[in-house]
């Protein structure tokens, strides 16, 4: 029934509070613990491996990106690739036409595809759920063309070839290590933001909107500022996302921005939970390294499991892995408070 | 006669929350049995119940058949013609096409049938090519009605017939629904707020509260309670 | 003038096969409110089956016929266990559960097909008529669908089964009191849209020549053309793929390079949208609260 079925309540990174102090503490204990590991995580693995966690990374962050519009707000986008390509060819085009250094390519990036994005979720406003889709689903498939088309600007179909990145010298760690480091801190500082927009009175208002728009209109939500604020917001994290792929990568061109990137982004999501968090970070592993496993099997490969990945999640695990297993955690009875702690929730 | 519906200790689901808490009914063959009581009393839940389309517990039984978890249209074909709340007309194909669609489960052409609910219905036939949703209130009802017919029912499940209908209107619907149920001898299982009317037609009665069966027996019996001419006749 | 008509008739032909293709994406929508993304890739497959049977021997018209079964029972058994499901589900799990079916059927034909193009043979000769204002294959296309489309509009009208089919479209829980089987004319509905996808597929691929992607370009016209008449309209998902068949040939022919030819239907998704949601003959869908 479709109560049952529920794809994406709130991730409650919030149930933790349930749970009174000492757990609080444990928990932030925990976090810190995982940010030293992927701190000291490359020191310990070869370039090549570094490099593949730090699109791992990029691609978490687009996918949080995803998330934010899909899951939590409900407005269903197949175009996200469009919004890394506009992130990623903002930043080549910088660096590459004006010189400007890689770390100062991501606050323009950033901005262009936050107003991208409230330019695109203007129209989308009047466009429900499949609607939507389709419109989203037509920008994935005329990106490249477009990309293509507007060839002073991005190279056309050669794309445009980017300087190496060099680390600080000071610090004396590789190029892969540092720009490991640079993306390790920009997909915090995103989880961080997303976390404070999306547990407050902005993600409830989301929410409200995804699940009774029209309850939450007559509550007095302007429903048309958060769903628009909603594709920004959404847009400027891939888009930033996409910039730091062009800066590690050192190369953009058409084919590196189709349709499969944007149902990368979507499979991602579907598998990592679409309305969490951290559910990004699952998403972005996926990415990385399933399709490369399944192009060993034969060229066909990466989209018929992608497929199958998307069906088979709809029907067993409609909220993805961190979803559900957040799922599972609310169903464990709650501690029982110390004496003096407030029961409140 | 032996009951051809009876329901016993029958549960009803609205939802998660149950709303029928195991009542027992029984409409006999060739007969009128009414459902009375306020909104939400749970009378169109167990009308629902015996369509299948809401979650029950409990026998219902129909013309010896257990009916526990068969589809709603499997139901129908056994010969349960259920006319919703609401009508339930198809309103985008004409009068004649919602007729032929109750005509569905008999193996024959519906022309003849057809020819007889024009015959009960004459609106009917004068507005026949028409779109149903053009139709006012209560030529949607009869079309209705007229649609559960078609089907050659052994039991006509009526929710609410006098829904949004002016009294005289309901009056010759009603008037045709008994002469129907003697002619076509079909028994009929009402659900109705429009008390009066329904206790003076029906043989039987079960007055329902919050899901309850409160009081039970023959309509005139009810009709002469004092406590139902307070509440639910207004004198 | 004349290459003017030429580029109208040629565009015709072309809209003829974005209104079936279009049809279909209707007749799925009105019947169980999904938008099947898959359409494309499901005609593209039953194209392949065709090309098979003909490679096989098999001639022309038995191979089409069969394909034509073959691909109604496809979406039928499509229908029951891939779709139903989540028919009742919230609409992104829908959604994507119809996009990971056009993923499976596209890397299902390039595994068993490879990507390499092949050539489809046309049933229709290749002549000109008219004095070069048409050829007999866009007029082959043309009859093809109108045969289609008259046979569907009788089926629809006139029998016990396209009622009931209409019937459950429209009002799922009155058609189950009156003992439709609901599910199986949903199934029906899926296996018609199937087959009518599979007479668009066949009939374009000896123009666009067969390979796994030949179909997206043209399931984003079918879309543009559904929108565009009204995406609950029958006769408008017919108008509006022919419509936008001669558009996309004049506009391409006149105006701009063919590279940008999808991101036109794009605009014209978005324009069609934001100032006509119900299209040309869509009805405005009441929602109660």
């Amino acid at each position: 029934m479709a109560e049952d079925f529920a794809i994406a309540s709130p991730e409650p990174l919030a149930a933790g509070r349930d749970r009174g102090l000492a757990a609080g503490a444990w928990r932030s204990t925990a976090i810190l613990a995982l940010i030293a590991a992927a701190v000291a995580l490359p020191f310990t693995l070869s370039n090549y491996h570094v490099f593949e966690l730090t699109q791992v990374m990029i691609y978490a962050i687009a996918v949080l990106g995803l998330n934010i519009l899909t899951g939590y707000n409900g407005q269903i986008s197949l175009g996200h690739g469009g919004f890394f390509a506009a992130g990623a060819y903002t930043a080549a085009i910088l660096m590459h036409r004006y010189g400007v250094p890689y770390w100062a390519t991501l606050p323009p990036a950033a901005l262009v595809c936050f107003a991208l994005g409230v330019l695109f979720g203007l129209p989308a406003l009047r466009f429900e759920g499949p609607y939507l889709a389709l419109v989203t689903l037509a920008m994935a498939v005329a990106t490249p063309q477009l990309l293509k088309y507007f060839d002073t600007w991005t190279g056309g179909q050669q794309g445009i070839n980017l300087a190496k990145v060099q680390a600080p010298a000071v610090l004396g760690i590789g190029r892969d290590r540092w720009l490991y480091l640079v993306v390790l801190v920009v997909l915090l500082v995103a989880m961080r933001v997303a976390a404070n927009m999306l547990h407050g009175r902005t993600g409830r208002a989301l929410v409200a909107i995804r699940d009774h728009p029209i309850a939450a209109a007559a509550m007095g939500i302007d429903v048309a500022r958060y769903k628009t604020l909603a594709f920004g917001t959404s847009s400027l994290f891939t888009g930033v996302a996409g910039a730091l792929s062009a800066i590690i990568i050192g190369f953009v061109a058409p084919e590196s921005f189709t349709l499969f990137l944007s149902l990368s982004f979507l499979v991602g999501s579907a598998v990592g939970g679409i309305a969490t968090i951290s559910g990004a970070i699952v998403g972005g592993l996926f990415i990385e390294f399933v399709p490369n496993i399944a192009n060993d099997i034969s060229d066909a490969a990466p989209w018929a499991i992608y497929g199958l990945t998307m069906l088979l999640f709809m029907y067993v695990m409609p909220r993805g892995v961190v979803g559900s297993l957040a799922g599972l955690m609310r169903r464990l009875p709650p501690r029982r408070a110390a004496v003096g702690e407030s029961q409140e929730k | 006669m032996a009951p051809i519906l009876e329901l016993r200790a029958v549960k009803a689901f609205y939802g998660q929350s149950e709303v029928v808490h195991g009542i027992d009914v029984a409409v006999e063959e060739g007969g009128m049995t009414v459902l009375l009581g306020a909104n939400g009393a749970g009378k169109t839940t167990t009308l629902r119940a015996i369509s299948g389309m809401v979650r029950s517990e409990g026998e219902i039984v129909f013309a010896g058949q257990r009916l526990h978890r068969r589809a709603t249209e499997a139901i129908a074909a056994l010969g349960i013609a259920h006319v919703p709340e609401g009508r339930g007309t198809f309103t985008g194909l004409t009068v004649e096409e919602n007729l032929r669609l109750g005509g569905y489960t008999r193996a024959v052409r519906s022309d003849a049938g057809i020819s007889r609910m024009f015959g009960y219905f004459p609106i009917l036939g004068e507005r026949r090519r028409q779109q149903a949703g053009a139709l006012s209130g209560g030529e949607q009802q009869m079309l209705a009605i007229a649609r559960a017919l078609m089907m050659a029912p052994r039991l006509l499940v009526l929710d609410e017939p006098s829904f949004g209908l002016a009294p005289r209107i309901v009056e010759d619907i009603f008037a045709i629904v008994e002469r129907i149920r003697r002619e076509e001898r079909v028994s009929v299982l009402l659900v109705e707020q429009n008390a009066a009317l329904a206790l003076e037609l029906a043989d039987q009665a079960y007055l329902l509260e919050t899901g309850y069966v409160v009081m039970s027996g023959p309509a005139k019996t009810l009709a002469d309670d004092p406590q139902i001419r307070r509440s639910y006749l207004g004198y | 003038m004349h290459e003017l008509l030429q580029q109208i008739f040629s565009g015709l032909a072309a809209g003829a096969v974005y209104a079936s293709l279009a049809l279909a994406l209707v007749m799925i929508y009105r019947a169980t409110d999904l938008v099947n993304f898959a359409q494309g890739e499901m005609a593209m497959f039953s194209t392949y089956v065709a090309w098979m049977l003909v490679n096989a021997g098999v001639p022309f018209w038995a191979a089409f016929a069969l394909t034509l079964v073959v691909s109604f029972l496809g979406g039928m058994t499509i229908e029951r266990i891939v779709i139903r499901p989540v028919e009742n589900a919230p609409v992104l799990a829908a959604v994507v559960v119809t996009i990971g079916l056009l993923l499976i059927f596209n890397a299902l034909a390039g595994w068993l097909f490879t990507y390499t193009l092949q050539e489809f043979p046309s049933p229709f000769p290749d002549r000109t008529l008219f004095g070069a204002l048409m050829t007999t294959r866009d007029l082959g296309v043309i009859g093809v669908t109108l045969a289609m489309l008259l046979l569907l509009f009788l089926f629809f009208r006139f029998t016990a089964t396209g009622l009931a089919m209409r019937a459950a479209a429209q009002n799922p829980e009155s058609a189950r009191l009156c003992g439709i089987p609901v599910g199986r004319m949903l199934a029906i509905g899926w296996g018609l849209a199937a087959a009518i996808g599979a007479v668009a597929g066949i009939m374009v691929a000896p123009v666009l020549f067969l390979d796994p992607n030949m179909m997206g370009g043209v399931l984003l016209y079918a879309f543009t053309g559904a929108l565009l008449g009204g995406i609950t309209s029958p006769v408008g998902a017919v108008v509006g793929g022919l419509i936008v068949g001669v558009t996309e040939n004049l506009v391409g022919a006149y105006l701009i390079a063919s590279q940008l030819k999808l991101t036109v239907a794009l605009a014209l998704i978005v324009l069609v949208l934001v100032f006509r949601p119900n299209g040309l003959f869509g009805a405005a869908i009441v929602r109660r609260v």
